[in-house]
């Protein structure tokens, strides 16, 4: 018998308890817990920046046709000189004087020229305001995962109507992308960080050791 | 009402003022208190050793002598959780329906001295008069698996002339578990050393509890240490005094 | 106590070693060491106590929690009483996502699948090197020392696992490997190891220097070796929730990336996120979310590794599978609630365990995993619990730690009575227990030993209270005072108060 058959058939031996006919939807799972946050559009988006901020991520809420501003204000902050984007990130999001490093799919961006960049700018898929967690999906505005990790500063720009209320509603929204894409999805909730000495949190480890998120409308 | 109290081996054998104490404490609010003299021991130190055949025959036992109860009474949350939690195990190991059903009828009807006080009787206030500065500690047997919650501070706090105070870290084990306390001896001792810390942290005269098991654990330690702190059962305190209950 | 006798505690064998499985000692023994580490004890105290009170900080403000809990359970028990159909579901799911699922029936199994798939991509020129995300599946197989014998190096990238390995110990707890070391002993330890010159001992330049360090092994690497926090048998999605973003690393930047995971890991659909997603931050670091979760989907084209492997592990699961009160071992999601909850873990900390699944999960999934009555330390370890319930309280999945100890406790019992020879029926414990049993079973000769203990302990008492005992019982008065048997049972003084029955 090969490892397969052997695994599967233990298995089956170790629950000979089970009932024959039992099927795994006949195993009740109660689903008690909340679906979805009632509270107003501006409440989550409200209740998001502050999530995300107690991670000791930088937030600012800006108005839309503010954004490009903001983007270059943030930029100019952190000294970033070489930026890393993702292919259609519009041009308008990018500042004069900054060196845009794009990642297109014919050119893709090395691991060295990512490690030697300033920063990232990328948008997301979603957030979640009960966690503080932006959520990547390698979809619009966002590029493949390597954009956003091997650079030292990740400036990330949310719109308001991103933002999710709870953890249930992300997920379901995200169930779409996995079933029908196959994409990778990535939460992030603040910068990087360890909590491995003394149970002494410092941000940044491997990760972007810096992340600022911008909240659009 | 008619109770049968299950005094349990070691309150017997060990400490057989907590019982008339609760027999005290029983008798004052107008219960009727019988004492089967069939019963011994409920097997918990049996069943939570791993000796769980020896223990099935003092499962029986227990069941044929306190089944015919309306309600059961025993000042030890351990003893009541052994009955209320782990019986129905111990007559699934047992094979025996018939034994697994007269469990499952009796387990409702056990309680533990301060939850059949609070919840079965309705009574907070005992009539109690204790002129002592006392710290509580919340045995996890009655914390966690009885569940028995704020029932014995409420009792305590209608104690006259008492002075309750806060013990820290109240929650965490006093290290005792059984034959935990013999069997990983340095680890138990390690454990029990923090909580002496701070029961004498409050400055009390008197530590208190719902189970002598733990109270004999904290108890030695305290009489080793020479501490000049106390290790008194919770129906010693509540048998204190005069039996006048407050008009408050 | 001296450096190399704490050294030699930390690389006792454990209860996976292999070979001479007997060598592996008592839980009490190894404890009696750990205990006798004052630097450990304040630096496991200190930490276990903070991460506590957050814990419950982060349970507290979900109004929800129970239910989690209870969804969580139920998914899980759902996914074991079906077990053989996810998995080929998930098999199934991960192929048509472009990846490859291999299975392995043992550790040596899965060992030779990862380093032949190792052997194969990293080439023969540069270093023969993969790196590793914090994976405790893996260290339960001990793949990094059957790696190395294959001249390949395991670079373990997380930086508590990093510390450790850069140390030659093994982990002392789930979440926090290093967690038994202070920032003073990790500056050392730098220093000495990664070859640099004066570092102060603030985490964050430890920290940093680890970031150096690591970040060229990162962009080198050809293959990357992964655990699996949860496998989604509809979608075939993999997901591994970390904080430092090496996980993120390791999963996405080598062309091969090699997960091994245990048969349980699996869940039924991407919708069980809604759940697990919730309850295992906060109880793991006690925060609302971790700082990196990756989901990935077998391989995806121009993002990530080229080459996916998924080994499925059974390496003892199966025989957990097979207790119907032990099964709800495998429900766990390694968050370590239950070991920073642990009044017992707090003292002796994860050595004392000698298992890589320490604490109150590891004295029942160990002994299990092992098998009761494969080493003394195996069957020791359901022992190492005072029962008091805190585990079971904190636990995100509602495993009934303490049932399971009783219950493992009872069958280490039966093993030793029905295997054990002339030799177990007179171990003196055996023996008290069975003189007890019958005692408790006839009333009168109850009353018989009650009189006889008041004799008994004559010659032991002394100014009212006993300050020694004999033989095993030793343990109870080395730190403890025993007050004596009083002269009048409860049942004697009811007979003379109240009558009754003469006996």
């Amino acid at each position: 018998m090969n490892a397969r058959e052997e695994i599967l058939s233990r298995i089956r031996r170790a629950t000979d308890d089970v009932p024959q006919g039992e099927r795994p939807g006949d195993v009740a799972v109660e689903r008690g817990y909340r679906h979805a946050d009632g509270s107003s559009r501006e409440e989550i988006i409200s209740r998001f920046a502050e999530t995300v901020a107690e991670y000791r991520a930088t937030v600012h809420r800006v108005d839309g046709d503010e954004l490009p501003e903001a983007i270059a204000e943030a930029l100019a902050r952190r000294g970033v000189q070489r930026l890393a984007v993702p292919a259609d990130l519009p041009s308008d999001w990018l500042p004069d004087g900054i060196e845009a490093l794009r990642d297109a799919a014919d050119s893709p961006l090395s691991k060295e020229s990512l490690d030697g960049s300033d920063g990232v700018l990328t948008g997301c898929a979603l957030g979640i305001a009960q966690t503080g967690t932006i959520v990547l999906d390698a979809g619009a505005l966002q590029g493949r995962r390597v954009l956003t990790l091997l650079p030292d500063y990740h400036l990330c720009v949310v719109r308001g109507d991103q933002v999710h209320g709870l953890v249930p509603e992300a997920i379901t929204a995200l169930g779409e992308v996995v079933r029908d894409t196959g994409r990778a999805v990535t939460f992030i909730s603040g910068p990087s960080a360890t909590s491995d000495i003394e149970l002494e949190r410092v941000e940044g480890v491997h990760g972007p050791r810096t992340l600022e998120v911008l909240i659009a409308g | 009402m008619r109770v049968g109290l299950f005094i349990t081996c070691f309150n017997d054998t060990l400490f057989p003022g907590t019982g008339r104490a609760t027999v005290e404490v029983l008798e004052r609010l107008g219960v009727e208190v019988d004492f089967p003299f069939e019963q011994t021991c409920c097997g918990q130190m049996h069943f939570n050793t791993g000796y769980q055949r020896e223990a099935i025959p003092l499962v029986k036992r227990f069941v044929d002598v306190f089944s015919g109860y309306e309600a059961v009474v025993a000042p030890s949350g351990s003893c009541v959780g052994m009955v209320r939690e782990l019986y129905g195990r111990a007559a699934e190991l047992a094979g025996d329906r018939g034994l697994a059903l007269r469990v499952a009828e009796l387990q409702p009807k056990v309680y533990e001295l301060s939850e059949f006080l609070v919840d079965r009787l309705g009574v907070t206030d005992v009539g109690a008069y204790y002129p002592h500065r006392v710290t509580y500690h919340p045995t996890c047997h009655s914390l966690r698996m009885l569940g028995v919650g704020g029932k014995p501070k409420r009792l305590l706090d209608n104690v006259r002339g008492i002075e309750l105070v806060d013990l820290p870290q109240a929650e965490e084990c006093c290290g005792f578990g059984g034959t935990f306390a013999v069997k990983n001896a340095d680890t138990s001792t390690a454990m029990l050393s923090d909580k002496m810390q701070h029961i004498k942290s409050t400055k009390a005269e008197v530590v208190t509890a719902g189970d002598n098991s733990c109270l004999m654990h904290i108890g030695g330690g305290l009489a080793r240490g020479r501490s000049g702190v106390e290790a008194v059962h919770l129906a010693e305190i509540l048998a204190a005094g005069s039996g006048e209950r407050g008009s408050s | 106590m001296a450096r190399n006798e704490r050294d030699a505690a930390t690389a006792a064998p454990d209860a996976f070693s292999g070979g001479n499985k007997r060598d592996t000692p008592p839980f009490e023994v190894t404890a009696k060491v750990a205990l006798a580490d004052n630097q450990l004890r304040r630096n496991l105290g200190k930490a276990t106590q903070a991460i506590r009170d957050k814990r419950e900080a982060a349970a507290g403000e979900m109004p929800d929690w129970e239910e989690l809990r209870e969804a969580g359970s139920a998914i899980k028990t759902r996914v074991m009483r079906h077990l053989d159909e996810y998995l080929v579901q998930l098999e199934d799911s991960v192929r048509r996502a472009g990846g490859t699922v291999h299975w392995a029936r043992d550790a040596e199994e899965a060992n030779g699948i990862v380093a032949g798939i190792a052997r194969e991509n990293i080439g023969e020129e540069g270093t023969r090197e993969v790196v590793k995300v914090k994976s405790i599946a893996t260290d339960e197989i001990k793949l990094n020392e059957h790696l190395e014998k294959e001249g390949i190096h395991a670079a373990e990238t997380d930086l508590a696992e990093l510390i450790i390995q850069l140390a030659g110990e093994g982990s002392s707890h789930i979440l926090v490997p290093a967690i038994h070391k202070n920032r003073a002993e990790i500056r050392e330890l730098f220093m000495r190891e990664l070859g640099l010159g004066d570092l102060s001992d603030e985490p964050e330049v430890l920290a940093e220097a680890a970031r150096i360090y690591l970040r060229r092994k990162f962009l080198s690497a050809k293959v990357g070796v992964s655990g699996a926090n949860f496998a989604v048998a509809e979608t075939g999605t993999v997901c591994v929730v970390e904080s430092e973003g090496n996980g993120r690393m390791c999963t996405t930047l080598p062309d091969t990336l090699v997960t091994v995971m245990g048969i349980e890991k699996i869940i039924p659909e991407w919708r069980d996120f809604e759940v697990f997603m919730q309850t295992l931050p906060r109880s793991s670091t006690a925060e609302r979310m971790n700082p990196y979760t990756s989901f990935w989907t077998g391989v995806s084209e121009d993002d990530g590794p080229r080459e996916f492997h998924l080994v499925l592990l059974d390496n003892g699961r199966t025989e957990v599978l097979a207790d119907e009160i032990g099964r709800q071992s495998l429900n766990c999601i390694r968050c370590s609630a239950c070991l920073n909850s642990c009044p017992v873990y707090d003292r002796v900390g994860g050595h004392a365990y000698n298992s890589v699944y320490p604490g109150p999960i590891g004295a029942i999934l160990t002994p299990q995993l092992a098998g009761i009555g494969s080493s003394p330390g195996a069957d020791s370890l359901p022992y190492a619990s005072s029962l008091c319930g805190a585990c079971y309280e904190v636990c995100p999945v509602k495993i009934n730690i303490p049932e399971v100890l009783i219950h493992l406790r009872g069958k280490v019992v039966r093993n030793k009575q029905d295997n054990g020879g002339a030799k177990a029926k007179l171990d003196p414990e055996n023996v008290a227990m069975q003189t007890l049993a019958k005692t408790f079973s006839d009333p009168r000769l109850y009353e018989a030993s009650q009189r006889a203990a008041l004799v008994g302990q004559w010659p032991l008492a002394r100014s009212g209270a006993i300050h020694s005992l004999p033989g095993r019982l030793a343990g109870w008065t080395s730190a403890r005072d025993l007050a004596p048997v009083p002269e009048q049972s409860f049942r004697r003084w009811w007979r003379e108060e109240r009558g009754g029955a003469e006996r």
